[in-house]
């Protein structure tokens, strides 16, 4: 059996790049606030965050265009600041493509390798394995204005990834495709790094890409690092209620917690209505307020009281149908809304379940995540 | 398809514009450059009369000859002041261009707010007439005009240099005059330039000058090509500047054109002589054309 790809969990692991408390202001505006982060070889690392979080910033800082203000940037244990973004091991795919308009797509390509003096028939191979990795062979004399978008997002790709830089940065490389050609092009770039080894940061406004492709996301939030998991973790394991808001769907209860014991907690958060059981490895002292996380398809809905852990009683606001799952929208006794998810297979006694309908929604204490912040 | 009454007199309208403003006048010309000098009013025969019916007009035709053409091919101080004009346009749309790029482009990379103020400054001084602007010149240039008083005041020499009246002073007024029009087409191209190309360019292992060689220059060559030919043609005609700044060695077509015909007031031999400029400059307006045509199927 290998083990599974984690030189994060492996202390002796050397990290390719390390971010050691990097800010960066623009005048008195922090866009990167004393941020330190370690992204290791062959990792596919996403960077998650709202509009303006300093996603971006963190990018240009990583390629050379931006300076920090403060703190340094490691790349494979040499300070990379001093570096000009000509001489780094490291490329960009921009946002924007910004591919040369007057040259064809075999010259655009060939530019990075022609600029290190590569011998030129060695080029022309590189060029042609690259372009028939992207699927590209067919349009190499073409400029780029006679591309679709997708294959516009390709050269830029192969014009990055032909350097075979030790780190290749794309910045939001997917945001102009359809959802179709996006999900394809997603495990294209997978099935590349794979080939490659090369290691990947890849920004995203799309949390489900995120998931998707990456081996670790971090989550960005005003210039800072709100959490740095896998994909799994972020979702099952959020920290904050930011980061569970931010990944997914999800319900957030605020409660205050009254008995701690041995593995679990009681969150008091309906007035008369037994206390919540939520499974936790933190043992907050009783009286704190606390929130549990709740994902829609971990939470039932029926209409008689069902044997479980946690059961609450509450009115259907609101059905969301999606085809395959339902979202039901229940609101409680205190106004608070839980999503419910059941899947659509023909199940009548939930399929009759409508609009004012009285019903029970349900979940094991170790459903939900107790959060603290 | 079928097209209105309105519609046609639409579409006749320019090319009937075309016919009255520049066909006629050109044929006149024409006819006048196949004429002979004569001491009449106007100053060549045949004249054109219709009274003398069909004989008369065939006579007419009878008496035009290329005699003009082929006294300009003999005598070379036609053909060098052709030649001589080519080579002073040229050198000074060579001048202009290397000003103009540098000045176009510290205007593309100046703050944005600064630029129109900037753009301004650069067309400001078509607000003032261009013979007047000519003469100031004149003022400046001359032995003992600003420039040489300035240059004995700090000392940079000794003898006021002699500027005015020779090719030098030519140059001057017309890289002076043309710099708008060669700054402004190449300020377009370079402003609309997408400055992320040149952090690509960085990004793929270029220096700011291999950069500028390989993306900015290319990318800018419309608006070079569009400036050269907006000064290179007018100023193959230029009349004024080398008459007012120029010496009496300076020769320039339009000069010799202007020569013949008022001092000479030899009427034909002046329409030769503007015939074959007009056929000298269309051969460059054809070419940009055809690069105009090609960068509107390119984009
Ligand atoms: N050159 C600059 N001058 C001033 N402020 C800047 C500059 N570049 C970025 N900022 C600011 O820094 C913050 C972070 O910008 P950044 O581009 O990194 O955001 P982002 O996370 O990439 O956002 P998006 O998802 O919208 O692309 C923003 O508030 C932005 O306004
Ligand atoms: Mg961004």
């Amino acid at each position: 059996m290998t083990l599974p790809f984690a030189p994060w969990a492996d202390p002796a692991s050397e990290p390719l790049i390390e971010l050691r408390n990097v800010t960066k202001r623009f005048g008195v505006f922090e866009a990167v606030k004393d941020l330190s982060l370690k992204i290791y070889e062959r990792e596919f690392f996403a960077i998650l965050g709202p509009s303006g979080c300093g996603k971006t910033t963190l990018m240009r800082m990583l390629a050379g265009f931006e300076t920090p203000n403060a703190g340094e940037i490691l790349l494979g244990g040499t300070d990379l600041t001093p570096i000009p973004p000509a001489k780094r091991p490291v490329n960009m795919m921009f946002q924007s493509y910004a591919l040369f308009p007057h040259l064809t797509v075999e010259k655009n390509i060939a530019f990075g390798l022609k600029r290190e003096g590569t011998p030129s028939d060695e080029i022309a191979d590189r060029v042609v394995d690259i372009m028939r990795l992207v699927q590209l062979t067919d349009f190499a004399h073409r400029k780029p204005d006679q591309l679709s978008g997708g294959q516009r997002q390709r050269v830029a790709l192969a014009r990055a990834l032909v350097k075979r830089p030790k780190l290749l940065l794309l910045d939001e490389p997917l945001g102009a495709l359809d959802k179709k050609l996006r999900q394809e092009t997603q495990f294209e770039l997978m099935g590349i790094q794979e080939s490659l080894g090369t290691t990947f940061v890849i920004v995203t406004h799309d949390q489900e890409e995120a998931m998707t492709v990456s081996s670790r996301i971090a989550v960005m939030r005003d210039g800072e690092l709100a959490q740095v998991s896998t994909p799994t973790d972020l979702y099952e394991r959020p920290d904050t209620r930011f980061v569970a808001d931010f990944i997914g769907e999800v319900t957030i209860l605020e409660g205050r917690v009254t008995t701690a014991s041995r593995g679990g907690v009681g969150l008091a958060v309906l007035e008369g209505a037994e206390d919540l059981r939520v499974v936790t490895d933190a043992t907050p002292p009783s009286g704190t307020t606390a929130w549990l996380a709740l994902r829609p398809e971990k939470v039932s809905i029926s209409r008689a009281k069902p044997e479980a852990d946690n059961a609450v009683s509450g009115k259907v606001l609101d059905i969301a149908y999606l085809g395959n799952i339902s979202t039901y929208h229940v609101e409680l006794a205190n106004g608070s809304i839980i999503k419910a998810q059941e899947s659509n297979r023909a199940r009548s006694d939930r399929r009759d379940i409508t609009w004012e309908d009285a019903v029970w929604v349900a979940w094991e204490e170790d459903a939900g995540v107790l959060l603290l912040a | 398809m079928n097209r209105t009454l309105g519609q046609r007199i639409l579409v006749a309208l320019p090319y009937l514009w075309l016919l009255v403003l520049f066909l006629a006048p050109f044929l006149i010309v024409l006819k006048i450059s196949l004429s002979d000098l004569a001491v009449s009013r106007p100053p060549y025969t045949p004249q054109f009369d219709l009274s003398g019916g069909w004989a008369g007009v065939k006579d007419f035709f009878a008496k035009l000859d290329f005699e003009n053409y082929t006294f300009l091919a003999e005598d070379s101080l036609y053909i060098n002041a052709y030649l001589s004009s080519l080579k002073i346009a040229g050198i000074s749309t060579i001048i202009t261009l290397l000003i103009g790029y540098s000045i176009a482009y510290a205007l593309a990379r100046s703050p944005r707010r600064w630029r129109p103020t900037l753009v301004m400054l650069v067309i400001l001084p078509f607000w003032t007439s261009f013979l007047i602007r000519v003469y100031a010149w004149i003022g400046i240039l001359k032995t003992e005009g600003l420039l040489n008083q300035l240059l004995l005041n700090i000392g940079v020499i000794a003898e006021p240099l002699t500027i005015l009246n020779t090719n030098t002073a030519v140059y001057i007024g017309i890289v002076y005059s043309y710099l708008p029009f060669m700054v402004l087409p190449i300020y377009a191209t370079l402003e609309k330039m997408d400055e992320s190309l040149l952090e690509a360019a960085a990004d793929l292992g270029s220096s700011r000058l291999a950069a500028f060689f390989l993306v900015t220059l290319p990318l800018s060559m419309p608006g070079i090509l569009a400036g050269c030919f907006l000064v290179f043609i007018p100023a193959i005609g230029e009349f004024v500047i080398p008459d007012l700044l120029g010496g009496s060695d300076t020769l320039m077509i339009g000069k010799t054109l202007w020569v013949e015909f008022f001092s000479n007031r030899d009427w034909p031999l002046a329409s030769a002589v503007a015939i074959l400029l007009l056929l000298l400059l269309i051969v460059p307006i054809v070419l940009f054309q055809r690069q105009q045509m090609k960068q509107e199927i390119g984009t």
